[in-house]
């Protein structure tokens, strides 16, 4: 209970926001808006879970923004040229597993700053995809949209997809050895090196894995509107790191989990239509998503001083 | 002679529990050269953070030029006059040698402007004083270290420091530059400068010194002039004590060989032509003073700086250990030094430490099987008697010793046919020092190869069947178990005494 105590007083702010808007605002949970709500934030809720294991293992990839931005606009064109979606699925995931496997090399095996090299991967991309596309938006046929299905159907098969995902990676993160590597290497990587562990290959392959997951994450986008505007990811990694942080992912690396991130998302994702609701301003937003990271962070400062002191 | 430039009286410090200076008496007159000399622990680094302001002391008293002085700080040291030459110079490398000088000697504030050409003739004339031909336009990361040394001294001088702490100044020089040394120390003393000089080397003593005193456990064991003492005697007063604890002995002997080195070296660690063998059940200790080439030549057998001349052959098979992983599947364990940073992580529970090196064995299946390290753990914690609330409680709730059997438990999960062990009881409480001490022997009995590193000299001569002793990153010498310490002290030393 102790242990967890950063995640659940996360959980216990979400519910009181619920709460909050439930007794104020009951209009915030008719089944349709709410629903179209989570599905917005699914695409952001599967990227957010590969940030998770990348703060662990005390790395950053502030490229997924401008990764999740081509892998929409390659999936796009496929899909426009006619390419069934169970191809166009597969080779998103691999475009960006192979943009994570860049990062990923340059990071581990020449032990480059990911912050940097992330910021370097993140402009290039961004920019040869204006100047390919020139600010272009591709049309996608008909069943691309909620892959042929009702709107209903087609929200569902998302959130439950993303739901899914989330267990499974988190499951894999608490019962696969490789989880606990990341901790290990986040927390100490001569300490890992020293245990036998080889730290180059698991940074390695966590940038593959957050690759690979924005390249379904953009998938997951592709499938929830009628065309793909170039600019769909700008900005996507800060709204992921912010959901990270908040959920209690320490970001220097080795704590933390990804129910932590999924309610530091769902807490930051609330802000706005609670904002709506209670008829305040929208500039308000990011005010208080602000506030609530900088409560997150101050709240982590203060527990590992008193770790250390 | 004048008033001492320095007097310390009855200088007391303790860290927690461990006493590391019980009453040090210590004289420093103008022009002097006074050696400071003690085995890895006897307390000189701990003198030298004291004078140099680092770590307050806990009793006693400091006077400064027959001036009382109270609560000195690294700033009001330097203002008095005390400047400190470390082994490893403390200049920021990215700003030139001009620069670097300035930053040490100008009190200036953030709006004072910077007479360029005022800094650059300073910084070359302070260099010529010390016969250095260094360009103050020189980045400090391009120069080499004894080089930097030499722009520690010249801040020294600039400084005008009427006390200078030498820590090892020559550890790292070559002989053309040792001489160049020596001059500036002659210059100095000429100049009234009074120097703390710390060296191991004895040959160096003699030469440079007028007076030595010998630390022994936190105590001035005795202040001589170098003429009245020789070698022999100097040894004898390192080692002083008997061998006071009683070690767990070995009930069976050796068995077949397990480890055998041939003409082992790796020039990046220094480390070259080491040739021994360890036996199964056999505890080998490797003695030698910090920075003798022990841990460099543990960290070739475990691959983390693989050999490039030389063989490594355990039970028959040659060895090639390339990485970690190399070492760990052909048998080796190494428990490395630094336990709080490296032996296990302190944010995990102790059940994760223990297994973290066995996850293919324990979990043959790819998920993990709580049960099961549990159990593992459970058993390691009940043979090795840890202390502790239970397998989940994080490392960080253990005490030293514990931590040092949760390291060990996770080698030996791994059931290691060699175990290197790297300073196993540094920083642990008797107690659990002495349990140590069993479970070690208890592995040896079990039919382990063990290699031993400590620089407890009574520890590493106690425990071990046979000690090779370590210098300037080569064996010197193999001595059996039970030596006497003069012996192991003069081969660590490189002396024949």
């Amino acid at each position: 209970m102790k242990r967890y105590f950063r995640e659940l007083s996360v959980v216990g702010a979400l519910l009181a926001v619920l709460l909050g808007l439930g007794l104020f605002a009951p209009a915030f949970f008719s089944p349709q808006p709410l629903l179209s709500l989570v599905t917005r934030e699914a695409p952001t809720l599967v990227v957010a879970c590969g940030m998770a294991c990348v703060i662990i293992t005390r790395q950053i990839d502030i490229s997924v923004g401008s990764m999740f931005s081509v892998c929409s606009v390659c999936a796009g064109l496929l899909v426009a040229r006619g390419w069934p979606l169970a191809l166009v699925l597969p080779a998103s995931v691999g475009l960006g597993a192979l943009f994570g496997a860049f990062n990923g090399f340059l990071v581990a095996v020449l032990r480059l700053p990911s912050i940097v090299v992330t910021l370097a991967t993140m402009v290039t991309l961004r920019q040869g995809l204006n100047l390919i596309r020139q600010g272009e938006f591709v049309n996608l046929p008909d069943h691309v949209q909620w892959f042929g299905l009702t709107q209903t159907a087609g929200q569902l098969v998302l959130v439950g997809a993303a739901l899914g995902l989330l267990v499974a990676l988190a499951w894999s993160m608490r019962h696969l050895a490789a989880g606990r590597y990341l901790y290990a290497v986040g927390t100490d990587t001569e300490a890992a090196r020293l245990a036998g562990i080889r730290p180059q290959l698991v940074t390695l392959l966590v940038f593959v894995l957050i690759g690979a997951l924005t390249g379904l994450g953009a998938m997951m986008n592709l499938a929830q509107s009628p065309q793909v505007q170039p600019l769909t990811g700008n900005g996507l990694e800060l709204k992921v790191i912010a959901a990270v942080v908040v959920g209690g992912v320490a970001i220097s690396g080795g704590r933390g989990n990804l129910w932590g991130a999924f309610a530091g998302l769902l807490l930051l994702a609330c802000v706005s239509p609670a904002l709506t609701h209670l008829h305040v301003e929208a500039y308000w937003e990011k005010a208080v998503q602000g506030a609530i990271i900088l409560l997150a962070v101050v709240a982590d400062g203060l527990r590992s001083r008193k770790i250390h002191h | 002679m004048s008033s001492p430039l320095l007097a310390l009286r009855q200088l007391v410090k303790n860290y927690g529990g461990v006493r590391a200076l019980r009453g040090v008496d210590f004289d420093l007159h103008p022009g002097e050269v006074h050696a400071l000399l003690g085995e890895n622990g006897a307390g000189k680094s701990t003198l030298i953070k004291i004078v140099t302001g680092a770590h307050a002391p806990d009793g006693g008293t400091i006077t400064l030029a027959g001036q009382p002085v109270a609560d000195l700080t690294p700033a009001s040291a330097r203002a008095l006059g005390i400047a400190c030459i470390y082994q490893q110079p403390a200049l920021f490398p990215d700003l030139t040698v001009a620069e670097n000088l300035a930053l040490r000697l100008d009190s200036t504030t953030a709006h004072t402007r910077v007479d360029w050409t005022a800094r650059r003739n300073r910084a070359t004339s302070l260099l010529a004083r010390i016969g250095a031909a260094i360009s103050p336009d020189t980045e400090v990361s391009a120069l080499s270290m004894p080089e930097q040394q030499l722009v520690e001294i010249a801040c020294a001088l600039g400084s005008g420091a009427r006390i200078v702490i030498m820590d090892e100044p020559t550890a790292s020089l070559t002989q053309k530059e040792q001489h160049l040394l020596y001059a500036v120390v002659h210059d100095l003393r000429k100049n009234g400068v009074g120097i703390i000089y710390i060296s191991h080397r004895l040959e160096e003593i003699f030469a440079l010194a007028d007076r030595v005193t010998v630390l022994r456990d936190g105590q001035s064991v005795g202040t001589h002039a170098v003429g009245d003492i020789n070698e022999a005697g100097l040894i004898r007063l390192m080692v002083g004590r008997e061998v006071a604890q009683i070690y767990p002995a070995a009930e069976s002997a050796p068995g077949a060989t397990v480890l055998s080195l041939r003409g082992l070296g790796c020039t990046a660690s220094g480390v070259h032509d080491v040739s021994f063998d360890v036996r199964a059940g056999e505890i080998f200790g490797l003695g030698g003073l910090v920075g003798a080439g022990r841990t460099e030549l543990a960290r070739i057998l475990f691959g983390l700086t693989p050999a490039d001349s030389g063989q490594i052959t355990l039970t028959g098979e040659t060895l090639h250990l390339r990485s970690p992983q190399d070492a760990v599947a052909h048998g080796i364990a190494y428990v490395p030094e630094d336990r709080r940073r490296h032996g296990i992580v302190l944010e995990l529970p102790i059940a994760q430490n223990i297994t973290m090196a066995v996850h293919r064995r324990l979990f043959p299946t790819t998920w993990l099987r709580f049960g099961a390290e549990r159990a593992l753990a459970l058993d390691y914690i009940r043979d090795l008697a840890v202390k502790c609330a239970g397998p989940d409680a994080p490392g960080s709730s253990l005490s030293g010793g514990n931590q040092q059997k949760v390291a060990l438990s996770r080698w030996l999960a791994t059931r290691p046919k060699l175990l290197v062990l790297d300073e196993p009881t540094q920083g642990v409480d008797i107690g659990a020092k002495s349990e140590i001490h069993k479970i070690i022997r208890r592995l040896a009995e079990e039919g382990l190869a063990v290699i031993l590193i400590s620089s407890d000299l009574p520890e590493v001569i106690g425990m071990s069947d046979r000690i090779g002793v370590m210098a300037h990153g080569t064996l010197r010498a193999i001595l059996p178990g039970g030596s006497d310490p003069h012996t192991v002290m003069a081969a660590a030393l490189g002396t024949a005494a």
